[in-house]
């Protein structure tokens, strides 16, 4: 192998203990297959999927239940056969504890696979615009937890081109061990996904990026590399900094390359994807499966077996807690996610979806600080360690001052949300809360104007519509007066009406002479 | 001292036909300033302000004839964001027990619906399909909420259902509240 390559850093970030040894010490458990899986239309970024099934149809496993609606949306299969039962609300996972669309279906056991399209092991011969529909059918969205549709990020046609395909493998969030587990266990399937993707997107270099706490995940994908004769893969190992699996933060390890604001990777010619999301274009690809079950952590010392555990999409978040042996006497909440970027949970009886990495159960003492808020001392620190070299304080003033304006010209929008602004905050400042409620806060705002300007719209063209009507019957009253008035000189003027009458008048006293004698005559 | 006179005199001639073919050329159409507050009003077109609609309020308010606390819908909002453009001081919504009521759109009961056609000509923004003696029904994305097919409505078959909240139209809740109202933790 060549001189190690050089590595980058970006600005911010944090030592955090990883805490990801207690969930990696055992293989990955094979799903089991639940009695009742309930699919939320909305897994993704972008449009909720389309409904093709009705209450009652049988359905194979991975046959296509919801299609992609819009562009940027994402297909949904059944994760196994069975019949369908409703299609209905019901509470998902989301920091709100709302219900939303869902297909709820119950397996019946054999899980027997419906009608595939055909495993292209040949895909070179294919085109990137026929992979790209593959891929889009196969309903795979970015697994490292951002969700956004596949198919639509590898879309790299109009842009600049890609010359290097970056393969997240960081999982630099504490507690989460999927993609380590992932890493370990199928390196040959994330080199499959690379080649795949390497020959859509045509870039020539791909860079591994994955920090230097998973040792064994780095070693197989050596080996993986060296005995398949890999070209032009590296595997390039960062130090432990979170967010280094931030993709903005990861591209700028490897590559130096800074991406700009209010740009895609893309612009610094990067295409960067999770090793999960590679696995499983590799599965739709070469097997022709679609995007069904996931790797989870299920952790924290409020679980008793912690560990990766495949899981059916759809899956209750009790029944996966179940198998990871219950809680145990620690439990102190449910989180969906990591410490950092995760949220709480207020039900369990929610299912697992293709967004889901982590379950943490965590103790009291693992559990987010939520001790009450104290006033800010402008220390700042949370300036220091924010990723992204955006000013905390500032956009916190302005957020509390709900002065949105303001809060974007400090670019709010380009906020990662990695939480290393409040976890360094001495006054226990809940900073992301804050930028979160800013941000939705600024979409209600957006929904709202919109709204304002189709009722303006609709409101003119009404009033419009109104006075044409009105100057309509108006003139019609007009013409009609005019014609009136016109009326008496015309039947003087007419010579032709005068000669009708004229004539008429002669007819009835033609008629009267000669009528007249006969009655005087019978009398 | 002629030399003065003559070219104070020459620039003075100069500059003013340069503003009078300005004023002719850069002419401003209608009211810049009434556009700005119609774009900030709601457009619920509902009246409440005793205007018919948010464009007559905001040529009112535009000519100092009216306040800008009489928008109910717009809400404190609203009526900050009047105050901020025109470096008014803020003060209290004219009627806030209507500023209150959660957002809502018009639901007409089908099967009492005669076909009357009254709500139709009533509805400002055209959100309501049918014709004579046809029934009648909303298209919810249209409607604003205004209420103004109420009152003509002869069999009171027009109800206002509250828009819930979704998980696409959730909002963190700020802050400070959400610790207050934390149960766990």
């Amino acid at each position: 192998m060549a001189e190690p390559r050089n590595i980058w850093t970006f600005r911010g970030g944090l030592h955090l203990d990883d805490h990801k040894a207690v969930s990696t010490g055992r293989t990955i458990e094979p799903a089991s297959i639940p009695e009742r899986l309930v699919l939320p239309l909305q897994q993704h970024i972008g449009q909720a999927a389309e409904v093709l099934v009705k209450p009652g149809d049988p359905v194979g496993k991975g046959q296509l239940i919801a299609r992609a609606s819009d562009y940027v949306s994402a297909s949904i299969h059944a994760p196994t056969s069975g019949k369908i039962v409703a299609v209905e609300q019901r509470p998902v996972a989301h920091p709100s504890g709302l219900s939303d669309h869902c297909i709820i279906m119950d397996s019946d056991g054999e899980d027997t696979w419906g009608e595939l399209p055909p495993a292209w092991p040949d895909y070179t011969e294919r085109s990137a615009a026929e992979l790209r529909e593959r891929i889009r059918w196969a309903g795979v969205v970015g697994l490292g937890g951002a969700v956004f549709p596949t198919a639509v990020k590898v879309n790299t046609s109009g842009q600049r081109a890609i010359d290097t395909l970056i393969i997240n493998g960081a999982e630099c969030e504490p507690y989460i061990s999927c993609d380590d587990a992932l890493m370990r266990a199928h390196p040959e399937d994330i080199l499959d996904g690379i080649a795949i993707l390497r020959h859509i997107i045509g870039a020539h270099e791909c860079l591994i990026g994955i920090e230097d706490n998973k040792p064994e995940a780095i070693e197989a994908l050596r080996h993986a590399i060296e005995t398949r004769g890999e070209r032009d893969i590296e595997v390039v190992v960062v130090p432990t900094l979170y967010p280094s699996g931030g993709e903005k933060q990861l591209i700028k390890l490897l590559t130096g390359r800074e991406v700009p604001t209010n740009s895609l990777p893309a612009s610094v010619g990067v295409l960067c994807q999770n090793v999960a999301t590679a696995v499983t274009v590799a599965n739709a690809v070469l097997h022709g499966r679609p995007l069904i079950e996931r790797i989870v952590t299920v952790t924290g010392q409020g679980i008793r077996q912690p560990g990766n555990y495949r899981a059916l999409i759809g899956t209750s978040a009790d029944r996966l807690v179940a198998k990871a042996g219950g809680y145990s006497e620690h439990i102190h909440q449910l989180i969906f996610g990591g410490p950092m970027m995760g949220f709480s949970l207020r039900s369990d009886q929610v299912p697992i979806t293709k967004a889901t990495n982590c379950l943490l159960a965590a103790s009291q003492a693992e559990a987010p600080n939520n001790d009450p808020e104290r006033p800010c001392i402008r220390c700042g620190e949370c300036a220091r360690v924010c990723p992204v070299q955006l000013l905390p304080q500032q956009m916190l003033w302005h957020t509390r001052a709900h002065d949105f304006d303001k809060v974007q010209d400090f670019h709010l929008f380009e906020c990662i949300e990695c939480g290393c602004c409040a976890y360094v905050c001495p006054s226990h400042i809940p900073l992301v809360q804050y930028y979160r409620f800013a941000k939705t806060a600024i979409w209600t705002q957006e929904r709202e104007r919109e709204k304002s300007d189709l009722a303006r719209r609709r409101h003119e063209a009404r009033q419009t519509r109104l006075e044409r009507i009105e100057a309509e019957r108006k003139a019609r009253l007009r013409k009609k007066k005019e014609a009136l008035e016109k009326k008496p000189a015309a039947q003087d003027d007419d010579p032709k009406k005068a000669a009708i009458e004229a004539a008429m008048q002669r007819v009835a006293a033609k008629k009267a002479a000669q009528q007249n004698p006969e009655p005087a005559g019978k009398d | 001292m002629i030399a003065a006179i003559v070219t104070i005199a020459g620039l003075s001639t100069v500059f003013g036909l340069l503003l009078g073919y300005a004023a002719i050329r850069f002419r401003v159409e209608g009211d810049p300033i009434a556009d700005q507050i119609d774009a900030l009003l709601p457009q619920t077109q509902c009246g409440q302000c005793a205007f018919a609609g948010c464009r007559p309020y905001a040529e009112a308010i535009a000519a100092g004839e009216a306040e800008i606390n009489r928008c109910p819908p717009g809400g404190e909002a609203t009526m900050i964001a009047l105050a901020e453009l025109l470096g008014r001081d803020p003060v209290p919504l004219e009627d806030e027990d209507a500023a209150e009521k959660p957002k809502a759109v018009a639901y007409i009961v089908e099967a009492e619906c005669i076909g009357c056609t009254l709500c139709i000509q009533a509805c400002p923004v055209d959100a309501i399909v049918g014709a004579a003696k046809q029934m009648h029904t909303i298209i919810d994305d249209e409607c604003t909420g205004c209420e103004l097919c109420l009152p003509p409505c002869p069999v009171e078959c027009i109800h206002m259902h509250p828009i819930g909240e979704t998980i696409q139209t959730w909002q963190w809740p700020y802050p400070k509240e959400a610790a207050k109202g934390a149960t766990h933790g």
